[in-house]
Formats: structure tokens, C-alpha cells, sequence
């Protein structure tokens, strides 16, 4: 039975790195928002720029679910290479969209499929001489036969175009000629529509599609960060670039042309942290963008950090480790070595953002946290929000907001003679206050230094005064508690004492996952945790809660073990949900598992268990 | 070493410079050095250096790594603020302090072990970068905190005090400075307080990245007879290429010069470089001569100090990047936050 389905099904490209198929299935996705249907869109990439598989996933989802489905409904197999893993990832009864100038043996197909042939490259090859264009345009065609196949309307492919090739006729036409030509030939070929079938709707509203790192980028200029440092690594090399792409057009000095930013591409990550910290302590907001191995090399300075007490802003855009590990793929598996950072006692503020808006949220608020607490601040993305495009709410920001510097004491404060001591707690929260180099002629300098320091920054081995400090180290990272975004909850419909913690990208395969289990009649409160240092309110909920299922993209359970060691939880009262092959985990993936698990406990409602 | 406090009183005729400042202005606190350790006095060398130049302490921001040489920014300039980073990593932080402020003089202190080894890749980025500072290396190739290991500007062939000889090829930080475009490049020994005065207030007041490899005696540990860093082994092998008085405004040449003898260099912000030439040949402005030079005397097993090579009109990383006059951390929220209705034009583009 061939699949029927309406805004509702997963279509998958295979294509072949570097062949331009990038900008066709853009093409293909913000079409169907444009019809105002929801899409989540994945690239699934390998470690390399030309000739190797590349795979484009849209699920397209009337209801909204924005994780990862999981399955395909409608496979357009562009790449021979991976032609049989292709062919064996679509679900029964679905479609097999392919280029059939080269026939094709039965064998390589299966029975249970509906087999779509369309001879692209004859077409291209007919009506196209140059090499490149015949390559291009093919893949506008396939776009054309979809739109035809599953009821994109026309003109909101060629607004898409006008809109792209803006000034650019001369690139605009043969793209529109290209499409019409995919679209006509399967119109007079091909039975269209399919089962699978595009229906304008309304439910997409004013949100946008972005992607996390250049969301966390913007987040950085609104941040008000002037020094960028950083080493090329994916999957956070596109949030470097993003910042100098916004700061091209945000940060340009209008009478002078010259820039209001500076961003080093420095020779590795150890320089990277290092002139962030050099900046940051000179009054600049900065930060750097890295991922795992980058987290691994910058441990010593942030540990400087740390008890300097220096601002600094570090996002880490997660792949799967350890060592090299799977460099294009999604992992949560850097949340204790942020969380610990460096040798000695040591913890660091670290945020937690679920899509592109927490991104930019987070990313401006960060460098606030920073300059605030005086301390290194972690954003952790990781590939999936980071690499591909969401949809999300629209940024937004508040004109009256101010960047807050912090506690920073001035000329005028040092003249008016307040006594300063660069690590004495005036207030009671434990954070000093620092001056920026050069501030006073004869006031307010100090030494600043890894090395154990009394309260007026004078080198000390006492081990009281190391102790003093220390407890004053611990009494601010209780003051972040209530500075850094709180948990969110989201109680069930009906009472239950089962709960689940959740963050980051698990975010939407979370939300999804948790109405089918209550469709199953398994009823959890969920809570989503949005920073370290915890707020009380997670501990409160563990407190509420018998049994809580703690879901994460890592192998070691890494959220659970922070819980348990920070909160002092009862182990057995947290249970793992551990999703860790590098693909974004699926709302299948957590329904499965907690039934699973939740059937073993006889997790049922209050209500039904007192029957 | 000595454990007791400076005494805040001193001569009332101790002199003063433009500012009004004496000396011991400049001073910072007591240093907890070997006694007789060369950096001390290259300390002395920077505290005379910033008080001649008239140099308003608290607008310098001394960094430094780790290691003893790393250690001294404590007992020069107590006005300034200052930065003992980590091991090996002070050029990356100096370059962070220096984008944030373009305004501030950097001055990084650094040793041997901290730039020629752990931090080899960072002092060659730094330069390479041409980050506008002063980068001293306080070279006295061997590691002294943790008490006599050789170090990577060590000699090949050189002693250990227990014996040991060295057999490893030495870095030559000035040739490396030299070849990734260090605009102000010297060597220069401790011991020569008046070859090293001058040769530090010439780099305070360039423009561009100016590199100082001062070879500074380690007392405890290495220097010792079959040493090459060892104050009687630099004293014998030492061949100075010139003498340098730095000039601020256009002072007339007072002292009598044969002809020929004397070269002016004119750098950006106007101050003088007066070169006393001790080598007839040598063009201090011609890199590529300086290099082969260098190469050419250390074969000959002579120590070639003075101011080896000056660009006077470099170009720096601020130069290079475009960024504002304005220092980065003076912007305010106005020139950093580009609002709400900007924010609303890239919704847009993104639906």
C-alpha cells in the first residue's frame, strides 16, 4: 500500500558533497514554509568537502514536532554510491524518487516501494552544454518534479528565486526555466500528486529558520562582544563566521568604514582562550567558539580564569567524542568537562540553550553573566542546533535593556576614596569588584595571577587566606544560581509522581515524545533545565518526584551525574534515557524507552493506581 | 633576597622627570630573586627606561607567563596593573589586552623556558601578528624555579652545573623574531645597563611589535665555568653592532662624531633613534643583512648585541584589522547593540 499522507512524512536527499544540491533542498524546505507548513531540517554530513555522501532530511510536520522523525517516507536518491542504503532506509509503501537515464536492474529496487523514474540527466544534457550548469540546474529540476509530485505551488518557489537571485536576472531565469522544466516533465509523465501531498496551512506564524550558531553569533553582538578569538573546528566554525558576517553590517563605523569588533583567527585554541581572557580583563567583552577538543585544550586557562576571576564567554558546539570521535556528528558529551573545567577545585556557569532563539538569548546574556560574576561562562550548543536550520520564535530584544558590566569600579570611585580590594566581598555575594588597566593614576592597580592571593591581591600562601577565597568562590557560584536562566517545567495532565529532566536539542523530540506517551496514558512532569549552577527548582522537582527519567546524548549519563553530585540525589531515583550515536535523538527513540522503562515500574496515573 | 618592606621615605632631592615622578615612582614591590639575578636588573633597566621616557605608570600593563623572569612585573611599576598569566601563554593574553585597549602600552616580560619552549608557537604568532608591544625575553637559558634544567635557547654544547652537556640545538629567539617580522629587534645583556636602557625606551616608543632578547645571567644555576650564558662568558663574547640613545623631540647632536659614525632613525610618533655605530658595515634597517649577520658572527662564536633591525614605520595587528580610534572597551551600549528595529530586518530575511 503506497504511503497517504498530508503535511505529515520525511523526505530524505542523498546527494554528493560539493555537487550544489545545498541550495535546491533549501529550496525545497523554505517552500513548504512558505505555505505556512512547519519543517525540521537536518543535514547529516560526513568529515570531508567534495566527492563523499551527503544526506538532506525534511520532516515535514502539520502538527509541528521539530526533532527528528526517524524513517523516510520519500527517498530522492541522487548519489549511486549509497544507492543500497538508500533504497533500505524507506519505510514500506514509501516513494523512491531517482534519475533514471541510466537503467537500473531490478534487484536494486524493493517491492514495497513506489518507484518514481525520472531521466534528469538526459534532460539537463539535452537542453544545457556547460558542465557545471548541467550539474546546478538538475538539482532545481528534481525540485520542480517534487513540486509537482507533491503539491508545492509554483509561485512560491519562483518568489524563493526572485528573492534569492535579488538584481541577478541573469542567474534568476535559468533556475525558473530549470524548475518548470522538472515540473512540466512530471506533470505530462508522472501520476501527481502522490499519496504524500503538500496542503497550505497556517502554522508556521511569524516564526524563522535559522541556524544555532549564527542565532549564538547575533546573541553575541547584541551581547555587546567586540573580541572574537578562535581556531577552526566543526561544527563551530560557521559561529566565528557568522559573527564577522553580522558585524559587517551591524558593527561598521558609519563616518570611518572601520570596525567596532576584532576577530582573530588565532593558531590553536590555547591562544584562542588566552586572548579572550587578555581582553576581557582590559574591560572588552569577548569570546571564543569551539567544540570538544578545543574545551580539552583551553582546561588550564580556564581554570586562570576561574580563580582570577576573569569574564569570559566560551560556546562549545558538542560533537560526538572522545578524541577526534565523529567530528560531523550531534552529541550533549561535553557537559562535565564544562561543568568541571580545569585542574583544582573548579566550576564554571554553563547555559544551556534547545534551539536557535535560546541561542541568541543566551549567547547576548552570557557575556551579562560574565562581566557579572566575573567568571567564565559556557555555551553549550551542540551540532544539531548549531549546524542546522530551526524553526524557532522570532529573536527579540528590548531597546531600554543595558549591558551590565558588572562591578567595576571607576576613576571617580578610586578618587572619592572607596577602599578597593580586588578580591574583598563588599556586598556580601561574593563577587568583588575589579578596575579595568589604566583606570587611575595611583589607584585601584593590582596584580593579577594564578597564584593563591589575599583579598587586596597580594600574593599569598596562607592557608586561611586560600580557604577565605576559596569559600568566596563557592558563595558567588551561589549567586549565579539566580542569575542564570531558570528551569522550565511543564506539568502533566494529570497528577503523577514520575518525572523527566531534559535539555538542549532534546528539547523538541522531548515535547513530542511526551504527548505520545500521554496518549499511552503515561503521564510525566518534565522539567527543562536552561543552566548550571541548578536553580533550587530542580531540585525541588526531583523532591516532588519518586522516580525521574533523565534524558541525554552521551553515553556517561553526564546531566544525571552533575544532579546527583551537586544535589546530593539519591542515584536510584534518577534513571537514564541515553541516546549517543551521533544522530539527534527522536521522539520514537525517548517513547520507546520510557515505556519500556516506565511498564517495569508500573508507572501509572495517581488516580488509576488508587482504582 | 630581602624580606624587608621598601621604606616609603626617600631623598628629597632624588631627581624628577616631566611628570614630576622620581624613580622610585616606578618601583614596584621588593623582589624575592636570587640575589644578584640578572633580572633584577633588567628590572632596573625598565624602571630607568619608563622614567626617562616620562611614561605614566599606570597606563602600562605589564604581562607576564610563568617562570623567575615571569615573576619580576611585581617589583617594577606597582602603579600599573599587572598580568602573571599561564605558562607559556602571555603573548595570546597580550594580545587580548592590547585589542580591547590600543590606547595602553604593553610590556610582556618573559623568560626562556617560557617563550622558546612551552610557549614557542604563542611568541611567534604574537610577533607574526604584529601585536604593538614590547616583548622582553629575560634569556638565561636554563630553567631556575624548578632549580638548573637546560632550556631551549641553551647551547648546544654548553654546561649544566652538574656536568651534564647539552645536546641539543639552541633557538635563536632574535633570528626568529627577525624572520616573522618583529619591526624592532634587539639582544642585549644584563649586565650592560647602558647598551639596555636606551634599547628598552627605543621599543616602548615603537609602534609595532619590538622584540628584546636580554641575556640575563642565572646565579644559581648557570653561571658557571662551560656555560654560554654565564656573566664572564657574555662579557668576553659580547660584540655590541652599535650604541643607541633615543631622542625625544629634535635635540642637536651635542657630542662630537666623526663623520659617518653616527645614524638617525626617525620613528612614528616622532621620537629619535641616534645610533652610535660600532660596526662600520651594519645597517640596523636592512633585514635581510641583519639575519645573515647574525648567523655570520654566532658562527665566529661572537654574541651580536645592539639594536639589530628597526622598521621605523611598521604597520601593527590594529592597522591590520581596520578597528576603531576608539578602544573596544570604551564603546559604549550605542555603538555596540544595534536595537530592535535592526532585529526585526533579519526576522524577515529569515521566514
Amino acid at each position: 500500500m503506497p504511503r497517504d499522507a498530508t503535511n505529515d512524512f520525511v523526505v530524505k536527499f542523498a546527494n554528493v558533497n560539493g555537487s550544489g544540491s545545498a541550495s535546491a533542498n533549501q529550496l525545497f524546505a523554505k517552500s513548504i514554509l512558505r505555505m505556512g507548513i512547519p519543517i525540521a531540517s537536518r543535514n547529516i554530513f560526513p568529515s570531508n568537502i567534495q566527492g563523499l555522501p551527503t544526506w538532506f532530511e525534511v520532516r515535514v510536520s502539520g502538527e509541528g514536532h521539530l526533532g527528528r522523525r526517524g524513517g523516510v517516507d520519500l527517498m530522492v536518491a541522487m548519489n549511486p554510491q549509497t544507492w543500497d542504503r538508500d533504497i533500505a532506509e524507506i519505510d514500506p509503501g514509501g516513494y523512491l524518487l531517482y534519475d533514471s537515464t541510466r537503467p537500473m536492474p531490478a534487484s536494486r529496487f524493493r517491492d514495497d516501494i513506489q518507484v518514481i523514474g525520472i531521466p534528469l540527466t538526459q534532460i539537463c544534457n539535452a537542453n544545457y552544454t556547460d558542465a557545471r550548469q548541467r550539474q546546478l540546474l538538475k538539482n532545481i529540476m528534481y525540485v520542480g518534479a517534487l513540486s509537482a509530485l507533491l503539491n508545492i505551488e509554483p509561485a512560491v518557489i519562483e518568489q524563493l528565486l526572485a528573492e534569492q537571485y535579488k538584481g541577478k536576472e541573469k542567474l534568476a531565469k535559468p533556475n525558473r526555466d530549470a524548475f518548470h522544466m522538472g515540473r512540466d516533465w512530471a506533470l505530462e509523465n508522472l501520476q501527481c500528486p502522490l499519496g504524500l501531498q503538500l496542503q497550505r496551512a497556517d502554522a508556521v506564524g511569524n516564526r524563522i529558520y535559522v541556524e544555532g550558531n549564527a542565532a549564538a553569533a547575533l546573541g553575541a553582538v547584541y551581547g555587546g562582544a567586540t573580541v572574537c578569538a578562535w581556531y577552526p573546528i566543526t561544527p563551530s566554525t560557521s559561529l566565528a563566521e557568522a559573527f564577522e558576517r553580522h558585524c559587517k553590517r551591524l558593527r561598521t563605523e558609519p563616518e570611518t568604514g572601520r570596525k567596532r569588533y576584532a576577530i582573530v583567527q588565532a593558531e590553536d585554541e590555547l591562544a584562542s582562550i588566552g586572548v579572550v581572557i587578555g581582553a576581557a580583563w582590559n574591560g572588552a567583552r569577548a569570546f571564543t567558539a569551539t567544540s570538544g577538543p578545543g574545551i580539552s585544550l583551553m582546561q588550564e586557562f580556564v581554570g586562570l580564569a576561574y580563580f582570577a576571576e576573569i569574564p569570559a564567554v566560551i560556546f562549545d558546539v558538542q560533537r560526538a567524542g572522545p578524541s577526534t570521535g565523529m567530528p560531523t556528528r550531534t552529541q550533549q558529551s561535553d557537559l562535565l568537562s564544562a561543568a568541571y573545567a580545569s585542574h583544582g577545585d573548579t566550576k564554571h556557569v554553563v547555559l544551556l540553550p534547545e534551539d536557535p532563539r535560546e541561542c541568541f538569548d543566551f549567547g547576548a546574556a552570557s557575556f551579562d553573566l560574565a562581566d557579572r560574576l566575573q567568571t567564565p561562562v559556557f555555551v553549550l550548543l551542540d551540532l544539531d542546533i548549531g549546524m542546522n536550520d530551526w524553526l524557532c520564535e522570532p529573536f527579540a530584544w528590548d531597546d531600554s535593556r543595558r549591558l551590565d558590566r558588572g562591578k567595576v569600579m571607576t576613576a571617580e570611585e578610586l578618587e572619592a576614596g572607596r577602599t578597593f580590594g580586588r578580591y574583598l566581598d563588599t556586598d556580601g555575594d561574593g563577587i568583588p569588584y575589579r578596575t579595568y588597566p589604566g583606570t587611575h593614576p595611583s589607584k585601584g592597580a593590582f596584580f593579577t595571577r594564578g597564584t593563591s592571593r589575599d583579598r587586596f591581591a597580594k600574593y599569598t600562601e596562607v592557608g586561611a587566606a586560600y580557604v577565605d577565597n576559596m569559600q568566596r568562590l563557592l558563595k558567588k557560584f551561589e549567586t549565579a544560581k539566580s542569575l542564570v536562566p531558570h528551569p522550565v517545567e511543564r506539568r502533566a495532565a494529570e497528577p503523577t509522581r514520575t518525572g523527566v529532566i531534559y535539555y538542549g536539542s532534546s528539547s523538541a523530540a522531548m515535547k513530542e515524545a511526551l504527548s505520545a506517551l500521554e496518549k499511552d496514558g503515561i503521564h510525566l512532569d518534565a522539567l527543562r533545565i536552561r543552566a548550571f549552577p541548578f536553580h533550587d527548582d530542580v531540585l525541588d522537582f526531583i523532591a516532588r518526584h519518586d522516580r525521574v527519567f533523565v534524558v541525554e546524548q552521551n553515553r556517561d549519563a553526564q546531566l544525571r551525574t552533575l544532579i546527583m553530585t551537586e544535589g546530593n540525589v539519591d542515584p536510584a531515583r534518577l534513571i537514564p534515557i541515553l541516546h549517543y550515536d551521533g544522530t539527534p535523538i527522536t521522539a520514537r527513540f525517548i517513547r520507546a524507552a520510557i515505556a519500556d522503562r516506565a511498564s517495569a515500574m508500573q508507572v501509572v496515573p495517581i488516580g488509576a493506581a488508587a482504582e | 633576597m630581602s624580606f624587608l618592606p621598601k621604606p616609603k621615605l626617600h631623598h628629597p632631592k632624588l631627581p624628577t622627570n616631566e611628570l614630576g615622578f622620581t624613580r622610585r615612582d616606578y618601583e614596584g614591590a621588593i623582589s624575592t630573586l636570587c640575589a644578584g639575578c640578572g633580572h633584577d636588573s633588567i628590572s632596573a633597566a625598565i624602571i630607568q627606561a619608563c622614567w626617562e621616557l616620562s611614561i605614566e605608570p599606570h597606563r602600562v600593563a605589564k604581562m607576564s607567563g610563568i617562570g623567575c623572569s615571569s615573576k619580576t612585573p611585581d617589583y617594577f611599576l606597582g602603579a600599573s596593573h599587572g598580568f602573571n598569566s599561564v605558562h607559556g601563554r602571555m603573548p595570546s593574553v597580550l594580545t587580548g589586552a592590547n585589542l580591547a585597549n590600543r590606547d595602553l602600552i604593553y610590556l610582556g616580560v618573559s623568560g626562556d623556558g617560557d617563550s622558546a619552549s612551552i610557549g614557542f608557537g604563542q611568541f611567534a604568532h604574537s610577533i607574526r601578528r604584529a601585536v604593538n608591544m614590547t616583548y622582553i625575553v629575560e634569556n638565561n637559558g636554563v630553567y631556575g624555579l624548578t632549580k638548573g634544567q637546560f632550556s631551549a635557547t641553551s647551547d648546544k654544547g654548553s654546561k649544566a652545573k652538574k656536568g651534564a652537556v647539552n645536546t641539543d640545538e639552541a633557538i635563536d629567539l632574535v633570528g626568529i623574531a627577525l624572520q616573522l617580522g618583529a619591526t624592532y629587534v634587539a639582544r642585549s645583556f644584563s649586565g650592560d645597563k647602558a647598551q639596555l636602557v636606551p634599547l628598552i625606551k627605543g621599543a616602548l616608543r615603537h609602534p609595532g611589535p619590538a622584540f628584546i632578547d636580554c641575556i640575563s645571567p642565572c646565579v644559581a644555576f648557570n653561571n658557571h665555568e662551560g656555560s654560554t650564558k654565564s656573566y664572564d662568558f657574555v662579557r668576553e663574547h659580547n660584540e655590541a653592532m652599535n650604541q643607541l640613545d633615543v631622542i625625544l623631540g629634535r635635540e642637536p647632536i651635542t657630542t662630537d662624531y666623526a663623520p659617518g659614525e653616527v645614524r638617525e632613525v626617525t620613528q612614528h610618533d616622532g621620537s629619535i633613534l641616534r645610533l652610535r655605530k660600532l660596526h662600520e658595515e651594519y645597517d640596523p634597517t636592512d633585514r635581510v643583512a641583519a639575519m645573515h649577520h647574525l648567523h655570520e658572527r654566532k658562527a665566529a662564536g661572537e654574541i651580536v648585541t645592539g639594536l639589530l633591525y628597526i622598521d621605523p614605520d611598521p604597520e601593527d595587528l590594529h592597522s591590520n584589522l581596520g578597528t576603531v580610534e576608539l578602544p573596544l572597551n570604551r564603546l559604549d551600549d550605542a555603538a555596540l547593540v544595534p536595537g530592535a528595529a535592526a532585529l526585526e530586518k533579519i526576522n524577515a530575511a529569515l521566514r
